[in-house]
Parts: C-alpha cells; sequence; structure tokens
C-alpha cells in the first residue's frame, strides 16, 4: 500500500493515539508518547507490525501516544494506513 | 442472564477497552448510533481489535451494528464476525425478512472463516412503530434469535409522542414486546433509562421493566449497572423459597405424592417453572459469568 493523501485517526484523549499520515518518498516515523520512557520500543513495534502487515513504505506518520493499549495502537495505525494509502 | 447491558461507544477506547471490569452482564459495543458517518471505518476496526486482543472474559460481548438499509451493516459483520462475539444487535428491525437477512450474511461469514454456522446469536432491536406491531414474527424469524429489546428513544420520535420518564407512551410497546419473546419462549429487554443522575427515577422504571416481565435493561451509564442488577435480581427470599420448592418437590417424589404443597400452598407447573428460573439466576450469580 502507497501512502497518497494526508490522514489522520484517532484522538489525543487518554488512552487513545493521534496519528497523522502524509505521503513522502520515504518512510518517517515520529512518535511522541506521554509513557515515553517506559513503552517507546513496544509502541514503535505495534506501528512497525502493522506497517509490515500492509506493506507500507513510504509516508511519514507522527503519532501523538496518549497512553494507548496495543490494541488500539494498531487499530489506530491501520485506520491511518487506509485512509491515507492506495492499493 | 442478562440483568444489564451496558452501551459503550465503538470510538471511545478508554471506555472500551474498560467495559468488562464495570459490572454489567454485557456490554454492547455500539457501531450505531453513537459513531458519527466519517468515524465508522475507524470504530469498526477498533472494536474488532478490541475482539480480537481485548476480549471481555467476566461478560458477554454484544456488538450493535449499522441498519442493514445503511451501506455500513456488511462491513461491521465482515470485521468482528470472524472473532465470535456472543450477539449481534441489529438495528431498527422492523420486519423477519431484516433478521433473516442478517442472519444469512453472519453464515456468509462465518462461513467464510470456517466458523461453526450458527453459534452467533441475535438481538434484534425494535424501535419503530411496525418493528413492534411485527414483534412475534421478528422473534421467530430465525434460530439465532434468543431475545427482543425495545429502544425507547427512536420508537417515540417514530410514535410521534414526547419521550417521559414515566414512560405511559411506551407502555403498549412494552408489553407487546415481552409478550411475543414470552410466545416465542425467547428473553424481552427494556430501553435504558436515560436520566443519569436521576437514581430514584432509575429504580421506578426498572422496577416497572421487571414487573411487565422483562428480563432485563440496558443501560447507558457505569453508574447505573448496580442499580439494575440489583432489581433484576432474585431476592434472598425468593431464593430460598426456590430451594423449598424444589425440596419438597423431591420429598413429594419419595412418598409417591401426586399432589405437593408448601406453607398452605400447592405447588404446580408455573411455581415450579419459576423455582427452576430463580436458581439458574443463582447459580449463574454465584459463578459471576452471565452467559447464557
Amino acid at each position: 500500500m502507497k501512502i497518497v493523501k494526508n490522514a489522520v485517526a484517532g484522538t489525543l484523549e487518554s488512552s487513545d493515539i493521534f496519528i497523522r499520515v502524509e505521503p513522502s518518498e520515504q518512510l518517517e516515523i515520529d512518535i511522541e508518547s506521554v509513557v515515553k520512557d517506559q513503552y517507546y520500543k513496544a509502541i514503535y513495534q505495534a506501528v512497525d507490525e502493522v506497517l509490515k502487515e500492509f506493506q507500507v513504505a513510504n509516508g511519514k506518520f507522527s503519532i501523538n501516544d496518549r497512553g494507548a493499549l496495543d490494541c488500539v495502537i494498531r487499530a489506530r495505525m491501520e485506520t491511518a494506513v487506509k485512509r491515507g494509502g492506495e492499493c | 442472564m442478562r440483568r444489564t447491558m451496558l452501551f459503550l461507544p465503538g470510538n471511545t477506547p478508554n471506555m472500551l477497552i474498560n467495559g468488562d471490569v464495570l459490572g454489567a452482564d454485557s456490554i454492547i459495543l455500539d457501531l450505531e448510533d453513537a459513531v458519527s458517518p466519517d468515524e465508522k471505518d475507524a470504530a469498526r476496526i477498533l472494536v474488532r481489535n478490541a475482539l480480537k486482543y481485548q476480549k471481555a472474559e467476566t461478560c458477554e460481548t454484544i456488538i450493535r451494528i449499522n441498519p442493514t438499509e445503511s451501506g455500513f451493516w456488511m462491513k461491521d459483520l465482515d470485521e468482528v464476525i470472524p472473532y465470535k462475539p456472543h450477539l449481534i444487535m441489529p438495528t431498527k428491525v422492523d420486519s423477519a425478512q431484516v433478521v433473516q437477512k442478517v442472519s444469512a450474511y453472519i453464515a456468509e461469514v462465518e462461513a467464510r472463516h470456517g466458523m461453526e454456522v450458527g453459534k452467533i446469536g441475535i438481538l434484534p432491536l425494535i424501535e419503530t412503530a411496525l418493528g413492534v406491531e411485527q414483534a412475534f414474527q421478528i422473534a421467530s424469524a430465525d434460530p439465532r434469535v434468543v431475545g427482543l429489546f425495545l429502544g425507547g428513544e427512536d420508537l417515540t420520535a417514530d410514535l410521534q409522542c414526547k419521550r417521559t420518564k414515566e414512560g405511559k407512551e411506551i407502555f403498549y410497546s412494552r408489553s407487546r414486546i415481552v409478550c411475543a419473546a414470552r410466545a416465542c419462549g425467547i428473553e424481552a429487554y427494556d430501553t435504558p433509562f436515560t436520566d443519569v443522575e436521576d437514581s430514584e427515577g432509575l429504580v421506578k422504571d426498572t422496577k416497572l421493566a421487571k414487573s411487565l416481565g422483562f428480563s432485563g435493561k440496558a443501560v447507558i451509564s457505569p453508574r447505573h449497572v448496580e442499580t439494575v442488577n440489583e432489581l433484576f435480581s432474585p431476592t434472598q427470599a425468593d431464593i430460598e423459597y426456590a430451594h423449598d420448592v424444589m425440596d419438597a418437590i423431591e420429598e413429594g417424589k419419595r412418598q409417591g405424592k401426586g399432589v405437593i404443597s408448601l406453607r398452605g400452598k400447592m405447588i404446580d407447573a408455573p411455581i415450579v417453572k419459576r423455582a427452576q428460573q430463580v436458581l439458574e439466576m443463582e447459580l449463574q450469580m454465584l459463578g459471576g459469568v452471565s452467559i447464557e
């Protein structure tokens, strides 16, 4: 899947995550989180697995996590990818 | 046992992921009214992931899907059915055909994913005048149907009357739903009481629903769960009486008696049936798990 347009998913509410995606030649991932010190690796892993699942190799992902669980991170990433992407 | 069915908006993670610790017998993950049209895709994915990775273990999970006249309901089922929710709640059901259409598509998705066909139940939401009038046909439309659920807010809009706390305007609909459900041997569930702050009104409304024959009631706030659970539970006296009835039956059988009485009253079939229902509820309450 190729990221072809701007899109957002999620919210900035507690236990959610807000993801903004924009077209880019490279894959860029920027993660901010209220629990960055403890869970950065886990968040990155969830993000990375969704990108691999949908074969996304480009796009700029700006991620603002508000303490979302793994299943929420994966859901919001999938939504962002589907909204901004094209097969 | 579904004394309480708690509505949780399908696109709100902090409510969705904590739903099973709020004490309700069932949680209803809502993909319909609680989700705006431009967020349907996000809610569907979130609810599917909640089922996949974070499934409630201590209560039943019901998914409220979008109406069959919308372009969303099949996509809703495509996402959630593979993760085996206990029940699907189709909305604005006004004919047997709607239930059959939903059931057939659930079967299609079950078969596509190699699942046993027919395991997932249906709890139709009746919230139109036509739906009320078709209640018996809806209740008997398909073997998946486990009960009927009355939605009072949309119904009163359709009836062109004001929704009041006293509920006189939906008295007929409530009674009709209960009668249709019981005639088909299934359960009936009442509309939520929507004033979160009015605890006295909640008690009155719940007592009324129970007196009409409903098995439980939907709630829109976790604050209503305890009250509704309590009012739909058998009292200690009910439980003790039910045990006495069953003991008396056993004793009568041992003595070869054809007619059995307890506390001066004859025990007939309806009393035994009621005692069995109370003991079944007691068992489920002791087990802490509400699934039938």
